[in-house]
């Protein structure tokens, strides 16, 4: 419980900001608690907005839980365009396996 | 440099969290946020929803944890209600006697749920759906209740009924009106979903009313209602709406009525005075009505982001974001985008029968919005499309009815082929 877990957000400036994660948060929750900007969240991960949204680095792509109908709809209305790499970073819960995680965050969500 | 303008915000909710967190992103302003609640700042929707299932800690929505408020450029006071606001001095007066002086001062007070005044309202069991309290004091008893009886068909009383059905109570909706959710949805979505809840077995009682909550030892055991039915009931949920909370504006002269006055730009009578969210009716365009006051996470969180970014300075025009709605009951997700009340034409796109399908409303040639089913990308296309302003073109009620019409495409595309 509360295993801590390095992952890095890239921002649309080049800056790459590591933070220590805490297992079963969110991607979405751990940039809003580390004050990474980019990351909105306007619904508070209700899965209702795309302003979430991360390209997620091709080597975890596989790693992640399954994306459900309601995220790939929302998808299709991100404010940056959509990438086969594109999640919302409220459906991506950290696990210790995903140690190393890197997520780049978009030009923009709204 | 640290900035030396000083915003003070009243109210920790959607709003004023909203507002507090954007301006210390933007840099330009140093913040004092002021709730009465003791505790993090934490977001309403799951009391309804997870909170109540047991699915989700106090902990899990807290909008942030608490290293967050850390941050030099923002204090937050909780647990000391501001009680009275100094005009000509610039300061807000809390519960403790502190003074805050402010540069700028934003209103975020929301709203309080609205009790029922009939005989027996006192007796305990009778409870009200708004703070973290009410929610955990509701979920404490939910394991033992037998029989409950929600007054009022909303989308609270509607959210806590489907999660107590789900649990195996009795549950009975009392509402004094003859359809569901009359405020927010049209007929078409309010009898598919008297059916659905019907179908969930909870026994819908419409066109009736409270006469009295009874109880001997001092706890509820049953409902009168005015039609004479006798209810038993271990809990009762009044779930009959909200006031908005204006004491503070009105006490201090700013013009109010059912929400405290504000222009397009969020500013109430008083330039210094800001209010968004639950609190704050506005002048819109959205809507049939040239006023609105929405109680919404959208409209909570889309206030204070145009607020911060006037607060900071930057280049903003009037608040005229997309108005959307969403809630919850048992597995279906109603999304509705734009302000449809008013309504006099309302098409089907897609068949109830799949329960997944979208109401689109009209007045006259004009397109109000859409109320979704299971429809997720529906609502979003209409939510795009309404992006385009409250009066823009819009496909015809018979091109959105058809199922071959591609609503995302032309969402997308602006209708340009």
């Amino acid at each position: 419980m509360n295993e801590r877990v390095p992952i890095s957000y890239l921002t649309p400036d080049g800056e790459r900001h590591a933070v220590e994660a805490v297992a079963g948060d969110t991607v979405m929750s751990t940039a809003l608690a580390n004050h990474i900007p980019g990351i909105l969240a306007n619904c508070g991960g209700a899965e209702m907005c795309a302003t979430c949204h991360v390209y997620v680095e091709q080597d975890f792509v596989n790693q992640l839980p399954e994306m459900d109908d309601e995220e790939d709809g929302l998808l299709g209305f991100t404010a940056s365009e959509r990438q086969p790499t594109s999640r919302l970073s409220c459906q991506l819960v950290v696990t210790h396996e995903l140690a190393g995680l890197e997520v780049r965050i978009p030009e923009a969500q709204v | 440099m640290t900035p030396q303008r000083r915003v003070v915000v009243i109210g920790t909710g959607h709003a004023g969290f909203g507002v507090a967190s954007s301006l210390i992103q933007l840099g330009k302003a140093r913040v004092v946020l002021i709730g009465e609640e003791p505790g993090l700042p934490y977001q309403r929707p799951p009391l309804s929803k997870g909170i109540l299932a047991g699915s989700t800690t106090r902990e899990q929505i807290a909008f942030r944890p608490g290293p967050f408020y850390e941050h030099e450029c923002l204090e937050l006071v909780s647990g000391d209600p501001a009680v009275g606001i100094d005009r000509v001095n610039t300061t807000v007066l809390l519960a403790s006697g502190a003074e805050v002086p402010y540069d700028a001062l934003v209103l975020a007070t929301g709203a309080r749920a609205r009790s029922l005044p009939v005989p027996g309202c006192d007796l305990d069991g009778v409870m009200l759906l708004r703070s973290a309290d009410d929610a955990r004091a509701l979920a404490e008893r939910l394991p033992d209740v037998a029989s409950l009886v929600v007054i009022g068909g909303g989308f609270i009383g509607l959210e806590v009924a489907a999660v107590a059905r789900h649990r195996g109570v009795a549950v009975t909706v009392v509402e004094v009106l003859p359809r569901l959710m009359s405020r927010a949805v049209s007929t078409e979505i309010a009898g598919f979903y008297a059916d659905a809840h019907r179908r969930w077995g909870t026994r819908l009682l419409l066109e009736d009313g409270v006469e009295a909550f009874e109880g001997e030892t001092g706890a509820v055991s049953g409902v009168r209602t005015a039609a004479g039915r006798r209810l038993a009931a271990d809990l009762v949920l009044v779930g009959v709406g909200v006031t908005p909370d204006c004491t503070l504006a009105q006490e201090c002269g700013l013009a109010v009525d059912d929400g405290v006055l504000v222009d397009e730009r969020l500013t109430t009578t008083d330039e210094r005075i800001f209010a968004i969210g639950d609190c704050a009716r506005f002048v819109s365009p959205w809507g049939t009505a040239s006023t609105l006051r929405l109680e919404s996470v959208q409209n909570a969180t889309d206030q204070a982001a145009s607020l911060a970014r006037r607060l900071s300075g930057l280049g903003v025009g009037p608040y005229c974001d997309v108005p959307w709605f969403w809630s919850d009951q048992g597995d279906l997700k109603l999304q509705i985008a734009g302000i449809t009340s008013g309504a006099d034409q309302v098409v089907l796109r897609g068949d109830p029968q799949t329960r997944s399908f979208t109401a689109l409303c009209f007045r006259g040639d004009r397109f109000l919005g859409g109320e979704s089913v299971n429809a997720m990308a529906d609502h979003l296309s209409i939510r795009r499309m309404l992006g385009a302003g409250p009066h823009a073109a819009s496909p015809s009620a018979a091109e959105f009815a058809d199922p071959a019409f591609d609503l995302r495409t032309h969402a997308i595309t602006g209708g340009a082929t």
